[in-house]
């Protein structure tokens, strides 16, 4: 990568600048809301967008702004606990299966094809029916449904990394198997398991706002976009707004992930 | 023909597999199904008598057996909270989770192929440009926001619906497919926009290539080289696509459902989460497993059709 390229590189630019802006606001969240986002304040139910309450306020008078903010902190953990699982195993896999080769290669990909067949959402539904609902079971969930996809990006790359030249050169030094594999073969598929990440993180944000939404995601107190979302659509026609920000955040967050990887593809 | 048997093998193993795997896992956390049908203060011996009765003594592989072999033959089990026959709570559900996905996947092609080539032709110009910037932001909606934004401007601003107005298709199928319009373009929309992104390129890339020089060389308009040649091979990639996208629309039909309040195989299953029925559970699962897994195979089947290199190898 180098800055000239990178400035041509439009879908680079605009995935950095939202994703960023996105972030900030959700760090500065961490440490400062306008109100506690679980205060109800009878005396401002439905109040419209003001400068006292930016995107208004729910059925109850919570503020939506400060709902919004930590329901953002809640679905981006969950994502990122999401993709943290399926890269590391993805990697394990990946890396083991397609160095190798051979039957354990031939097993292990027969299984993950299968998994792979079936839509992540369906996986997570029959993970949470199994470990029963709340957050940390979500990530569980989600992180198994996103192993396969990593363990096939990162085998293939290792499939093409293993006979190239420098590798045989280590060999020829004496490093050892995990030497190569984690040391050397790793770090030349970065640019693809980055591209892999950030689509890893457009779709566990889309999927845990979807099990939010059915509510058997994020449980209260805990804010989640999801569950925002699916509290506003008994108010749609009397208090619009209420559905309209958590949904866009939703949308930002997902555009900014999903133009970050299609930039990084084109490097 | 040989590559088509071979995946329906395939299909069948995997199955198996998924069936043992959920038939595992839920007798695993299901517990003994004897405490709760005979309460705590049971005699053990009334308890065993019950345990022997329904089989629970044999080994798993037999009941799996058991299980599969019912399931087979429509009996999928008594549901623990209803009690009444898990077939005869899924059965009139089927319908409904299959015509909203069939209805999305027409949308999706209707929509994709068409804005999908115009792009590809007109590339660079001001209408494709305008087609990528919205079509990135379309794929980054989730479908459940797409319904609630279509019940909030079709619903209720232009009244062309009314939300939650559902006919069931033994009361009115004309008036039932009615309703399930605007849910299934809700589930349909991102997909055509991830659709319409790989025709395009694939277009693109396609028309770069030697054979439609050639094909032009040989007189034919740019209509006939588009549509008798290039389609085709840019069609390769997108059919895969496709095939996920509808196995994937199976499983979005569940949260669309919610959306709109439509009692298909989607409301059964989350009640049933929620309820602990685990017999239900476990048979709407393998329902939209076993769709999902027939989607997948017939997509092969046709990818080897399309493609004749794949089934030669």
């Amino acid at each position: 990568m180098n800055w000239k390229k990178i400035r041509k590189n439009k879908n680079f630019i605009a995935g950095s600048i939202l994703t960023g802006i996105m972030l900030l606001l959700i760090l500065a969240g961490c440490f400062y809301t306008p109100y506690n986002p679980n205060t109800m304040d009878p005396s401002a139910k439905f109040a419209g967008v003001s400068l006292k309450h930016l995107m208004g306020c729910d059925n109850f008078g919570r503020d939506i702004f400060s709902r919004v903010l930590s329901g953002s902190r809640t679905t981006l953990i969950v994502a990122a606990g999401t993709v943290l699982i399926g890269v590391v195993f993805g990697i394990l896999i990946g890396a083991l299966t397609g160095y190798y080769g051979g039957v354990l290669d031939e097993v292990l990909m027969r299984i993950n094809d299968a998994v792979f067949a079936f839509p992540s959402i369906l996986l997570a539904l029959l993970f949470i029916s199994l470990l029963g609902s709340g957050k940390y079971h979500v990530i569980i969930a989600l992180g198994i449904a996103f192993v396969p996809s990593f363990a096939r990006i990162v085998r293939s790359e290792f499939i093409r990394n293993k006979n190239m030249d420098y590798v045989k050169s280590a060999k020829l030094q004496g490093a050892g198997d995990f030497r190569i594999m984690f040391v050397h073969i790793l770090p030349n598929t970065m640019t693809v398991l980055l591209s892999a990440i950030m689509i890893g993180f457009n779709n566990a944000v889309l999927a845990e706002a979807g099990m939010s939404f059915l509510g058997i995601g994020v449980q209260p107190p805990d804010a989640s976009l999801g569950r925002m979302l699916s509290e506003a659509q008994s108010f749609l026609f009397s208090a619009p707004m209420y559905a309209l920000f958590p949904g866009l955040t939703i949308i930002l967050l997902v555009l900014g992930f999903g133009l970050l990887s299609d930039g990084l593809k084109n490097e | 023909m040989r590559y088509a048997g071979k995946k329906i093998l395939t299909m069948c193993v995997t199955l198996f597999a998924v069936t043992l795997f959920v038939f595992l896992a839920f007798h695993m956390i299901s517990g003994d199904p004897v405490t709760s049908m005979l309460g705590t203060q049971a005699t053990p011996e009334r308890a065993e008598a019950l345990r022997e009765e329904l089989g629970l003594n044999d080994p798993v592989l037999v009941q799996y057996g058991r299980w599969a072999a019912g399931f087979l033959k429509g009996d999928m089990g008594t549901s623990y909270s209803y009690r009444m026959p898990v077939s005869e709570m899924i059965v009139d559900k089927l319908p409904v989770t299959i015509t909203m996905t069939l209805m999305a996947f027409v949308w999706m092609i209707l929509i994709a192929i068409p804005v999908g080539l115009y792009a590809a032709k007109h590339e660079g110009g001001v209408v494709d440009r305008i087609i990528t910037v919205v079509n990135q932001i379309i794929m980054a909606v989730p479908p459940f926001f797409a319904g609630i934004l279509i019940t909030f401007v079709f619903g209720m601003i232009f009244r062309l619906f009314t939300p939650g107005g559902y006919v069931s298709y033994q009361v009115n199928t004309g008036k039932f497919v009615g309703y399930l319009f605007f849910p299934s373009l809700a589930i349909a929309l991102p997909k055509a926009a991830m659709a319409i992104k790989l025709l395009r390129s694939s277009v693109i890339s396609e028309l770069k290539l030697d054979y439609v020089r050639t094909a032009y060389s040989r007189g034919n308009s740019k209509r006939s080289v588009l549509y008798r040649h290039v389609l085709k091979n840019a069609m390769i990639p997108v059919i895969t696509f496709l095939g996920m996208a509808l196995s994937d629309m199976i499983a979005g039909s569940i949260i669309i459902e919610q959306v709109f309040g439509i009692p298909g195989l989607g409301r059964i299953l989350l009640t049933s989460i929620s309820n602990r029925d685990y017999p239900v559970v476990m048979a709407v699962i393998v329902c939209i497993a076993t769709l999902v897994l027939v989607v997948n195979m017939i997509v092969d089947v046709i990818y080897g059709l399309v493609d004749p290199r794949i089934s030669v190898e």
